[in-house]
């Protein structure tokens, strides 16, 4: 059974626990604080009373009619966690982990972000549940996701700008683990996808699991049955694990991770961990990496700051290995076409990261049959990106018009 | 096989006096210069050197040797070169303890048994991975048995007497002791509970092995601190590091020479 994994904190030969002994018994009690609550009746109870009253759960799956005729071949739906609360499926596991963090009896909360979404998800948690958060932000993604900056701040969060290595979200962790090792008595690191020492990899999964177990029952009652194939963004990994997750035994259902391809997976500069990376170990995991030959991670690229990871979940390096899932690359001009149509044809402008799946799904769809169903998980809402695309929509017409000189 | 960690430990431990390890990041500023600031160490009185390869993720170290690894780095100096420096060392010192301190990763990449046993070959004694927990090391400690290397492991003033229990077990050359709760970098002060680690890792660990020091170390009154608590050594990593900055040339190399003496002469007991 693939869903049985991690076992023994791995999954297969990926992940396992590659921190500091400083950290050791933090995250020993953490396996044991979610082993605990994780099957404790009042702490879902709890996460389910804040998943519906206060996010909004469960998010519709939209069949989008209209992307479906545009691509001529199966029918897409759509599972809109943009309309969760905070604007992307992050704050599924917010909401789990800083409840988790208050029954410990933690005082302080930190994370990293990338895209600015997670710092958001945590900062509005931890509002709404009375907890200080600490949000690190690398300088170059503080720059280009200024919105989600000032937002995270309007929440009462404090957002430290992280200035080294290459200013990113992968830099972001590296401070946050720093700060974890400095205060690891008092403070609960609320790491914001499926990466970093075993158990994160396996709950955050599990909080982000409600997106894949909403999807099986929207499409038992919409279409009565399952969907031929999910398709789904893959950063760190977290909306495509929580998708796949309640579908990895069902082996009839196609598993579609799509990574950042950049500027073409042939220049070297994307974010496409899976499609091109090679093992080893980084922020406490053993998973894919980019990295050059000597083992150095390499700076990644990608138009969007959510995707812009050289790591990835060590179950999707599993679940690659085994084929269970396929990871393919879409490049940052598919994604704003497919941030673009999505806005044009159903009126939602969807964040960047989702808009690589949009992309995939669309050539996907060409090929299937028209009874065929794909779901599409749309991760969020695209808000913080709208500068990202206008300025990249304003210098693809300057070249263009260069060009033409 | 002739054991240069043991054997320095050894001859100290007849003198009465700790041992000074001192940690160089190779390349930082260049891979010349590592070279001679190792020699004015080794002149002023450190025991046993650590070379650190440089990763670009370094987790648990502080914005001084993160500087250093990234300008070493920008400088294009690789595992390769690191080694490089390491045998160039070792041609010199033929008995000095000389050990690689880097990140898991650095390893894994070209294969666990392949990079040791380059690393062997350049003339290290052992290895220091600061992410590397005794959970995750059965192919490491296969690897470095096999090769005659030491792994020198890591605990940590909240280490669990049970962890602890294993971590010595494992633990061979000696045992790293990280001072405080936090990463390297220098400290102006330490507090009781530093005190209090030392003292319960240097009774566990019995005669077993010799208890280094680490973190933060930056005067020859924390050497006295530590020595006086009973480590057998102290590291000092990023008070060298931050002396490089400070100078350059002969002056710098006098200045570190002048240090590793002032910092050595503290851990006589």
């Amino acid at each position: 059974m693939l869903g049985s994994y991690p076992v023994g904190g791995r999954f297969g030969k990926y992940g396992g626990k590659f921190i500091p002994e400083t950290l050791a018994p933090a995250v020993e009690e953490l396996e044991s604080a979610y082993e605990k609550y994780k099957n404790d009746h009042d702490f879902q109870k709890e996460l389910s009373y804040y998943l519906t009253e206060y996010a909004g759960r469960p998010t519709p799956l939209y069949f989008a009619k209209n992307l479906t005729e545009h691509a001529g071949g199966a029918k897409i739906y759509l599972k809109r966690e943009d309309l969760l609360h905070g604007g992307a499926h992050k704050t599924n596991n917010t909401l789990g982990q800083a409840l988790l963090a208050r029954k410990m009896g933690k005082k302080r909360i930190i994370a990293e972000t990338g895209a600015g979404q997670h710092g958001v998800g945590t900062a509005l948690a931890c509002a709404a549940l009375g907890l200080p958060a600490e949000v690190y932000m690398g300088t170059k993604d503080v720059e280009r996701q200024k919105l989600n900056v000032f937002r995270m701040q309007l929440l009462g969060a404090k957002v430290h700008p992280v200035q080294s290595g290459s200013k990113t979200l992968k830099d972001a962790i590296n401070e946050a683990i720093r700060d974890w090792i400095a205060n690891v008595k008092t403070t609960y690191y609320l790491i914001g996808s499926v990466v970093g020492p075993h158990p994160y990899p396996m709950m955050v999964r599990d909080f982000q699991s409600v997106i894949g177990h909403e999807i099986r029952q929207q499409m038992q009652e919409v279409e009565g049955g399952l969907p031929e194939a999910v398709v789904a963004c893959v950063g760190g990994g977290s909306n495509a694990m929580g998708s796949f997750y309640p579908f990895l035994d069902d082996t009839d259902v196609m598993l579609f991770g799509v990574e950042a391809g950049g500027e073409g997976i042939r220049t070297g500069k994307h974010s496409a961990t899976l499609a091109a990376g090679s093992e080893g170990v980084l922020h406490g995991m053993f998973t894919y990496l980019l990295q050059d030959n000597c083992g150095q991670v390499i700076e990644t690229h990608s138009i969007s700051a959510g995707l812009d990871y050289p790591g990835v979940g060590p179950e999707h390096a599993m679940l690659k290995d085994m084929n269970r899932a396929k990871y393919v690359a879409t490049t940052d001009d598919e994604a704003v076409q497919g941030f673009l149509m999505l806005s044009r044809l159903e009126g939602i402008i969807p964040a960047l990261e989702p808009s690589h799946a949009i992309s995939y799904a669309l050539k996907l769809a060409k090929k299937m049959d028209k009874d065929d169903v794909i779901v599409v998980t749309l991760s969020g809402r695209g808000d913080k990106d709208v500068q990202v695309v206008q300025d990249y929509l304003d210098q693809k017409s300057r070249k263009k018009k260069k060009h033409a000189k | 096989m002739r054991n240069r960690i043991a054997q320095k430990f050894g001859e100290l431990a007849r003198k009465g006096e700790g041992a000074l390890v001192c940690y160089v990041v190779a390349g930082y500023p260049d891979v010349k210069t590592s070279q001679k600031v190792i020699d004015a160490l080794i002149k002023g009185g450190a025991d046993i050197i650590e070379i650190g390869i440089p990763f670009s993720d370094p987790i648990a170290d502080g914005p001084t040797i993160q500087a250093a690894s990234n300008r070493a780095l920008k400088g294009g100096v690789t595992p390769e070169k690191a080694l490089q420096l390491v045998r160039s060392v070792r041609k010199i010192h033929p008995e000095l303890p000389l050990l690689a301190m880097t990140y898991s990763n650095i390893l894994v990449r070209p294969g666990m048994q392949k990079f040791m046993a380059q690393a062997k070959v350049s003339g290290v004694d052992g290895f220091i991975l600061p992410d590397m927990p005794v959970e995750e090391a059965g192919t490491y400690l296969a690897a470095a048995s096999k090769l005659g290397l030491a792994t020198v492991f890591l605990a940590s003033p909240n280490t669990p007497q049970g962890k602890l229990k294993k971590i010595i077990d494992s633990t061979s050359g000696f045992l790293y002791l990280v001072s405080v709760y936090g990463i390297t970098g220098s400290r102006k002060s330490f507090e009781d509970y530093t005190l209090k680690a030392i003292k319960n890792v240097k009774h566990c660990v019995g005669s077993t092995v010799p208890v280094a020091v680490g973190f933060g170390i930056s005067t020859p009154a924390h050497v006295q601190f530590m020595i006086g608590a009973g480590a057998d050594a102290v590291i000092v990593g990023s008070a060298i590091i931050d002396r490089m900055g400070k100078s350059s040339g002969k002056k710098m190399l006098s200045g570190l020479q002048q240090f590793a003496r002032l910092m050595k002469k503290a851990c006589v007991k």
